[in-house]
């Protein structure tokens, strides 16, 4: 007889049930998965990265299957910040399901006016600023592969959004010096990070002899990336312990959530496994709340980092 | 509030049979009480590969039909073409091997209310779904013709019992070793105005979906066709599968055949700006 696990987590002043979240770009605004569990069963919906203007995204084919992993190109299609606020948030807060908005832009001054939409909406939990979807026209725009562009979006949202709602910075894999680039938007006004975001692939097609995706490029997720999403979640949490991380890349099981937690994450982002079972996050869920009491932890929280107790201070 | 993926579940479901048919997998499953929501023209998204698959994406076959009343309850059929890794994984499960499948998935083919004449129209594997559709449309009275076509007669999948559905029956293959030598489209505009057709029913390969819209397009025949895009999910969360559709008011969307197709109706796709990325009108 095990007792129960109090699964709550925090991401700075946003408290949730649960730490298993969707992520952004693998759940939609969530009425998709609504038919096969829940919403507020699970910690949160983080939406799919939202821009100012409607947007088609890239051109298809945008998916390449690859050993435990895919890639994708997408784009960031979507129905624009003002459709988006007008019909997918309140749906999703009638669901009572907790909401982090996540959003997107081509400039540092997109990113602000986003700001400022979000900050009359009431409900949401967080606001994930994703500074580093890899499916842009210009890499030279992957603000999170530059430091001084991470520290002005960051900046420029919390000056625009005041101070209540937490801003969880997103960031890439895809740099050389991932602490450094964490230190300058925590800086900046960051509350949380998002770690990682996909890893930039290509797939080349032996029938056509070109690249397969319409775009060329696309980010690669899946259980293939999982051994770098926990070296970025240690190496981040080693050197900003008290900053909290919403982990994700490849975790498709309760065991691989944990992993991701012992290394140093507050809550975890399931996406690429829902594509494959609409049910992952609940089995996931249920898996961990398992794996937490056959290891002795009565919270969650005592969990989070545990990896790292032997580091010297 | 939410009808997307209404009906959908995800289960386990048992083989009952798998035999081979010329080139494909003829594959019947148990999945009891969900026939009663499976309309032709939806499709079923399978796991494959086990659970130490590096195939991490379910892969998606239409319904061929369904029967509530086999001795087993209620059963799915499946034609299976073995082309990659997924689709000969499934089609070297034997009887009594577990599936994890979510279904029913995606649009079903629009049935009308009045006995109409119909013409069904297939592309290789893509006569299996054509078939249970042909019963529905007998049991309305409507009068159903047929024509299917593939590279060659292995690939036409055409079953005696399906035969029986259907008022005729035209096989065309590239190599004219089955039926005519040609395709599909060869004498399509003939047969629709001798045959007085209202309604056109495809299944197959896109290029031929395109040639179908194509060749009706100047005339009043309605084409509802069954498209084919490579997806990650099958549930309307990956937004790989996107299709370029014209909105009433000119305008382009890029719509998901996975939840508003696959069957779409062929004039409305863009077929020109499939692959490309439209401009947006605001």
């Amino acid at each position: 007889m095990t007792l129960p696990v109090d699964m709550s987590t925090t991401l700075a002043n946003a408290w949730f049930p649960t730490p298993i979240f969707t992520a952004s770009g693998c759940a939609s605004s969530g009425k998709e998965l609504a038919q096969f569990f829940p919403l507020k069963d699970v910690g949160a919906i983080v939406t799919k990265s939202v821009m100012t203007k409607p947007r088609h995204g890239r051109p298809t084919p945008r998916m390449a299957e690859t050993p435990s992993g895919m890639l994708n190109s997408i784009g960031l299609q979507g129905p624009g910040i003002d459709s988006f606020l007008a019909n997918d948030v309140p749906w999703l807060l009638e669901q009572k399901a907790r909401v982090i908005v996540s959003i997107a832009g081509e400039t540092i001054e997109e990113y602000s006016t986003l700001a400022r939409k979000l900050r009359s909406v009431s409900g949401i939990s967080a606001v994930e600023v994703n500074i580093s979807c890899p499916n842009v026209e210009n890499r030279g725009l992957v603000f999170a592969c530059d430091p001084d562009a991470s520290r002005r979006v960051i900046d420029g949202v919390r000056k625009t959004i005041g101070g209540e709602l937490p801003i969880i910075a997103k960031l890439s894999p895809d740099v050389t010096n991932l602490p450094e680039i964490a230190k300058g938007v925590v800086d900046a006004g960051a509350d949380a990070l998002a770690l990682i975001n996909t890893v930039l692939g290509m797939v080349i097609n032996l029938e056509t002899m070109k690249p397969h995706l319409g775009g060329k490029t696309g980010g690669l997720s899946g259980p293939a990336i999982r051994p770098i999403a926990v070296r970025a979640i240690y190496q981040v949490h080693a050197a900003l312990p008290h900053i909290p991380i919403l982990g994700m890349g490849g975790v498709a099981s309760g065991r691989d959530a944990l992993e991701l937690i012992l290394a140093g994450a507050s809550g975890v982002s399931v996406g690429t496994a829902s594509f494959g079972n609409p049910t992952a996050l609940i089995s996931i869920q249920n898996e961990l709340r398992e794996l937490l009491a056959a290891r002795g932890f009565a919270t969650l929280q005592q969990a989070i980092g545990y990896a790292h107790r032997d580091e010297k201070p | 509030m939410t009808s997307i993926n209404k009906g959908a579940t995800q289960q386990i479901a048992t083989i009952i049979s798998n035999k081979r048919v010329g080139a494909y997998h003829q594959i019947h499953i148990n999945v009891g009480e969900i026939v009663k929501s499976c309309r032709p023209g939806n499709f079923v998204a399978i796991s494959v590969g086990g659970d130490s698959s590096r195939m991490i994406l379910r892969r998606a076959f239409a319904i061929s039909r369904v029967s509530e009343s086999s001795q087993y309850g209620g059963t799915m059929e499946l034609i299976v073409a073995p082309h990659g890794a997924g689709s000969r994984w499934l089609c070297s499960q034997i009887e009594g091997a577990e599936l994890d499948i979510v279904a029913p998935l995606g649009t079903s083919f629009g049935i009308p209310t009045e006995p109409i004449n119909a013409l069904l129209i297939g592309g290789g594997y893509g006569s299996a779904p054509l078939f249970g559709l042909a019963d529905v449309l007998k049991s309305r009275g409507c009068k159903v013709d047929m024509l299917l076509g593939a590279s060659n007669g292995s690939k036409i999948y055409a079953p005696m019992e399906g035969k029986r559905s259907v008022n005729s029956l035209k096989i065309y293959t590239e190599d004219g070793s089955m039926g005519e030598t040609g395709r599909v489209t060869e004498s399509l505009l003939e047969i629709v105005s001798n045959r007085n057709i209202d309604v056109i029913y495809s299944c197959g390969p896109m290029g031929m979906l395109r040639a179908i819209t194509e060749l009706v397009a100047h005339t009043e025949v309605i084409h509802q066709c069954a498209v084919e895009e490579s997806m990650a999910c099958g549930i309307g969360i990956c937004m790989t599968c996107v299709l370029p559709i014209r909105n009433e008011d000119g305008s382009t969307s890029m719509l998901r055949s996975c939840i508003d197709g696959p069957v779409m109706d062929g004039s409305r796709v863009q077929w020109d700006l499939v692959g490309q990325i439209p401009e947006v009108h605001q």
